[in-house]
C-alpha cells in the first residue's frame, strides 16, 4: 500500500470519527448509568496484544519509555511544588518517600517503576490482565521495589469505591485519549485522591495537527506505533479537560506542551500544546 | 589554528602510573576501606556500580559517586589490581606531574579533595608561553594582569593521596585492592541481565553498572562492541624533576616545538620545575642515559638554543606585522636534574567509537588517550568524571535503574562532543609542528601568531580547553 493511500484510508476514517465525535459527552448528560465503564474492550484487548514488547526498548514503546524524562519529574516536581513532598527531600534518594501515588491504566509499569523508586507507594491499576502479569514479572528484576510497588488488575471505577480518598496523586499517562466516557474516568479519578491531592494527566490533543503526527505519522508512515492504537475522535482539548476537571473540584495548576523527536527519541517541554501536553490539578479541600 | 588553545601542557603519563597503586598512608582508614562488601540474596557479592581501575580517574569517579546525595543509597566497589601501597609525601618531587585546568579543579572542589591538595603543594601558572624553534611566532596565555591562575601543575602521586583519602570517608563506597580481573560478561542491549565481573580468584561480582577506567588497554573495552583507533606516534616522552638557576617567580609553563618534537618545562616550586620532552625513540632512551651534566645541557639547548629561523616565514611575519619576538621571554635556565628522576614512555593515541553500551561505561584513558603536548589528557578524564556523575544522578532522580534508559547515551554524546575536536585538534597540531617544509611552517607561525593578536580568540581558546 503506497503513503498517499494509507493517508487517503485514514482520512475518510477521521472524517467519519468526526461525525460522532460529540457522542461521549452527551452520555454523560444523561447521567452515569449503571452500566457505564471508563474502559471500552476493543481498546484493552487492543494494548494487551502489545504486551510482549512492552519494556522492549527498541520497540514501538521506546517514546513511551523516554517520556519518562518529562513525566517523572513533573509528578516528582510538581509534588514538591504543592508541599506534598517535604522540600527536605530535594536532592535526595527517595524524594517521594510516604507519599501514596495510584497510576490509572499502569499497562507494563513503565511509569509506576520509576515512581516506585523515587519512593512513593505506587498502586498500578490496569484493566488488562495481561499487562498487570507483565507489570509484575517486570518489577521481580528490580529487588529495590519490593514492598513499594502493588499491581492490581481491576477498573477505575472499583478502585474509587475501595480506595476512596487514598491517594496523594493520581497519574493517568497517555490513557484519557482512550477512553470513550471520560466525565465518568475523571470522577472516578478525583475520587481516588486526597483532598490537596494532584492529579496528573498527560494525552493528545485533538487537533489537525496531532492526527497527522498521532495517528498518521506515529502509525502509518513511521509507525512508531501499531495501526489502530488511537482513535483520533476520542481525543481531548486541553480546554475540555480542564473544564471537566473542574467539574469535580481539581483546579489546573500546570499546564505544558510536550515536544518529541524520533529521530533522537528525546522529549522537550513546550509552549505548544497542539499534540502531546501534559496537565497537573490540584483537588480542593 | 583554532585549538592551539588546548595547549595547557602535559599530564605526564596517567597511564603508567595506574601502576602505581596508593593507598591513603592513615591506617584507620585504609583497612574500613579495602573490604566492605555487600551480599546479595544470590549469594555472590552484587553492587550497584563496579568501577574497575583505582588510578586518578578511577578514584575521582569512586568519590563523585559517593559524594552524591542523590546517589547516597548506592553501594560502590572499586577495583584495583594493584595491592595498596602506602604513600609518603616526600620533600622531593615526583617526576609525574600533571598540567590542572581550572574545571578539573572545580570536580576536586565539589568531591572535596582541593583543599588537601592545595594544602600540601601544587603550584599554580599564570602564564603560557608556547613557541616556535623555526620561527619567530608565539602565543601567550594569561590571565590581564597575571591575577588568576590559568592552570596547576600537580603531582600525580599528591592527587591519589587525596583522593584515596576522601574515598575512605565515604560510607557507601569500597576499595578491592590486588583485585586482579579474570573476565567481565556484559550483557546484551535490550536484556534484563547484568553485568558479571569474575576475578582470577573465581569469585563472581555482579553489578547494574559497570565503569571501565581501566586505562589505555582497557579490558572492559575489550568486551564491548567499539571499534579502537591507535596512532603511534612514534615517540616517547620524557620526564625530570629539574633545579632551576634563577630562582625568582617561577609562575610561567614554557612549551617550545622544536624540529623533533616538544619541550614542556612545568613549574613546581620557586626552584624547581618538571620537565616533559616528547621526541624520536632514539633520541628519549639516549637521553635518559646521559650523564646527568649532559643531559641539563640538551635540555638548556633545547630551551634556548637559536634555531636558524626561516627567512621566508620571517620576513613574511614581518610583512604582516606580526613578529612578536618582543614579547619572547626566555625561560630559566637549568641548573641541575634531581637523581634518578629521569624515566621515558612511550606515546600514543587512542580513540574509540563507543563510550557506552547497556550498564557499561567507559571513562579517562580507556575511552580516549591524547599526545601529553596540549596537557588534555587527565583534564578530559576527569570531564569524564563529572558528566558522568551528573547523567547518573539525573537517570536515579528520574526513577530509572542504575545502567538503564538514555543517560549513559547522552554522557557519550555530550562527552564525544567534547573530546573528539580536542583529539583531533592535538593530533594536527602535532603533526603541523613536526615539519620543517616552507609553506606549513609558514602557515603555523602565521596562524599562531594571528591567535596572539587576538585577545578575545585567546579568551575563547581558554574557554575551551577548561570545558
Amino acid at each position: 500500500m503506497s503513503v498517499s493511500t494509507i493517508v487517503s484510508s485514514v482520512a475518510k476514517s477521521r472524517s467519519a470519527f468526526l461525525c460522532q465525535s460529540v457522542r461521549p459527552f452527551t452520555t454523560v448528560q444523561n447521567g452515569h448509568k449503571s452500566s457505564q465503564t471508563s474502559v471500552d474492550p476493543s481498546t484493552v484487548s487492543h494494548h494487551s496484544k502489545l504486551a510482549e514488547n512492552w519494556w522492549d526498548d527498541s520497540g514501538f514503546l521506546k517514546a513511551l519509555q523516554s517520556m519518562n524524562s518529562l513525566r517523572v519529574p513533573l509528578v516528582r516536581d510538581g509534588l514538591f511544588q504543592t508541599g506534598a513532598a517535604c522540600s527536605d527531600r530535594k536532592n535526595t534518594p527517595r524524594p517521594l518517600e510516604g507519599l501514596n501515588i495510584v497510576d490509572v491504566g499502569c499497562g507494563g509499569g513503565l511509569l509506576s517503576e520509576p515512581l516506585a523508586r523515587l519512593g512513593a507507594s505506587v498502586t498500578g491499576i490496569d484493566a488488562s490482565a495481561e499487562l498487570i502479569e507483565i507489570a509484575q514479572q517486570h518489577a521481580q528484576l528490580d529487588p529495590s521495589l519490593q514492598n513499594r510497588l502493588t499491581y492490581i488488575h481491576t477498573l477505575a471505577e472499583t478502585h474509587a469505591c475501595e480506595a476512596e480518598a487514598k491517594y496523594d496523586a493520581v497519574v493517568s499517562s497517555e490513557v484519557i485519549e482512550h477512553v470513550k466516557d471520560k466525565h465518568f474516568f475523571i470522577e472516578q479519578c478525583t475520587k481516588l485522591l486526597k483532598p490537596r491531592g494532584s492529579l496528573f494527566i498527560t494525552t493528545l490533543n485533538r487537533t489537525t495537527l496531532s492526527w497527522l503526527g498521532g495517528v498518521v505519522m506515529a502509525e502509518y508512515v513511521a509507525r512508531l506505533v501499531p495501526q489502530g492504537t488511537h482513535q483520533w475522535e476520542l481525543f481531548i482539548q486541553p480546554s475540555e479537560l480542564q473544564i471537566m476537571l473542574e467539574k469535580y473540584g481539581c483546579f489546573t495548576k500546570l499546564l505544558h506542551g510536550m515536544c518529541y523527536n524520533p529521530l533522537t527519541d528525546e522529549w522537550h517541554w513546550s509552549q505548544n500544546v497542539s499534540i502531546n501536553y501534559a496537565i497537573h490539578a490540584v483537588k480542593t479541600d | 589554528m583554532a585549538h592551539v588553545s588546548s595547549l595547557l601542557f602535559s599530564p605526564v603519563a596517567n597511564n603508567i602510573s595506574k601502576k602505581l597503586i596508593l593507598s591513603n598512608a592513615a591506617p584507620a582508614i585504609s583497612s574500613n576501606l579495602i573490604q566492605r562488601c555487600y551480599l546479595s540474596s544470590a549469594g555472590s557479592h552484587n553492587y550497584d556500580i563496579i568501577i574497575a581501575g583505582g588510578g586518578l580517574v578511577g578514584t575521582a569517579m569512586a568519590c563523585a559517586l559517593g559524594c552524591s546525595k542523590i546517589l547516597s543509597e548506592k553501594k560502590i566497589l572499586l577495583l584495583e589490581g594493584a595491592p595498596p601501597k602506602p604513600i609518603t609525601l616526600k620533600d622531593t618531587y615526583s617526576n609525574r606531574v600533571s598540567a590542572i585546568n581550572n574545571s578539573s579543579v572545580g570536580l576536586f572542589q565539589d568531591i572535596q579533595v582541593w583543599d588537601d591538595i592545595k594544602g600540601h603543594r601544587v603550584q599554580e601558572v599564570r602564564k603560557m608561553q608556547i613557541w616556535d624553534a623555526s620561527s619567530p611566532s608565539l602565543i601567550t596565555f594569561s590571565d590581564e594582569d597575571l591575577s588568576k591562575p590559568v592552570a596547576y601543575i600537580i603531582e600525580n602521586d599528591l592527587m591519589q593521596w587525596a583522593l584515596t583519602k576522601r574515598l575512605g570517608d565515604i560510607p557507601n563506597s569500597s576499595v578491592r585492592y590486588s583485585s586482579k580481573i579474570k573476565d567481565y560478561v556484559l550483557p546484551k542491549s535490550s536484556s534484563s541481565d547484568v553485568p558479571l565481573v569474575i576475578l582470577e580468584n573465581d569469585e563472581k561480582l555482579t553489578c547494574n553498572l559497570l565503569i571501565g577506567a581501566d586505562g589505555v588497554n582497557s579490558k572492559v573495552r575489550s568486551k564491548m562492541v567499539t571499534s579502537v583507533q591507535r596512532t603511534d606516534y612514534n615517540q616517547m616522552g620524557v620526564v625530570a624533576t629539574l633545579s632551576i638557576s634563577d630562582s625568582t617567580n617561577n609562575i610561567v609553563a614554557w612549551q617550545r616545538f622544536l624540529p623533533d618534537g616538544v619541550i614542556a618545562l612545568l613549574p613546581l616550586s620557586e626552584s624547581t620545575s618538571s620537565l616533559v620532552w616528547s621526541t624520536s625513540v632514539e633520541k628519549a632512551k639516549s637521553l635518559v642515559n646521559l650523564p646527568e651534566e649532559s643531559f641539563v645541557d640538551a635540555v638548556n639547548d633545547a630551551l634556548l638554543k637559536e634555531y636558524p629561523s626561516n627567512p621566508f616565514v620571517e620576513s613574511l611575519l614581518k610583512n604582516l606585522n606580526l613578529a612578536a619576538s618582543v614579547d619572547c621571554q626566555i625561560p630559566p635556565s637549568i641548573k641541575d636534574v634531581q637523581p634518578n628522576s629521569r624515566a621515558a614512555f612511550p606515546l600514543g593515541s587512542t580513540s574509540v567509537s563507543r563510550y557506552v553500551n547497556s550498564c557499561v561505561a567507559l571513562i579517562g584513558d580507556a575511552a580516549h588517550r591524547v599526545h601529553p603536548l596540549a596537557g588534555q589528557g587527565v583534564n578530559i578524564g576527569f570531564g569524564d568524571v563529572d558528566c558522568l556523575a551528573h547523567q547518573l544522578e539525573n537517570a536515579v532522580y528520574q526513577g530509572y535503574q542504575l545502567g538503564r534508559g538514555h543517560h549513559l547515551k547522552i554522557y557519550q554524546s555530550e562527552r564525544l562532543k567534547n573530546t573528539l575536536p580536542k583529539m583531533k585538534a592535538i593530533h594536527y597540531l602535532h603533526s603541523l609542528y613536526q615539519s620543517s617544509f616552507t609553506p606549513i611552517v609558514a602557515l603555523r607561525s602565521v596562524g599562531l601568531s594571528l591567535v596572539h593578536s587576538m585577545p578575545f580568540v585567546k579568551k575563547e581558546l581558554i574557554k575551551r580547553a577548561n570545558l
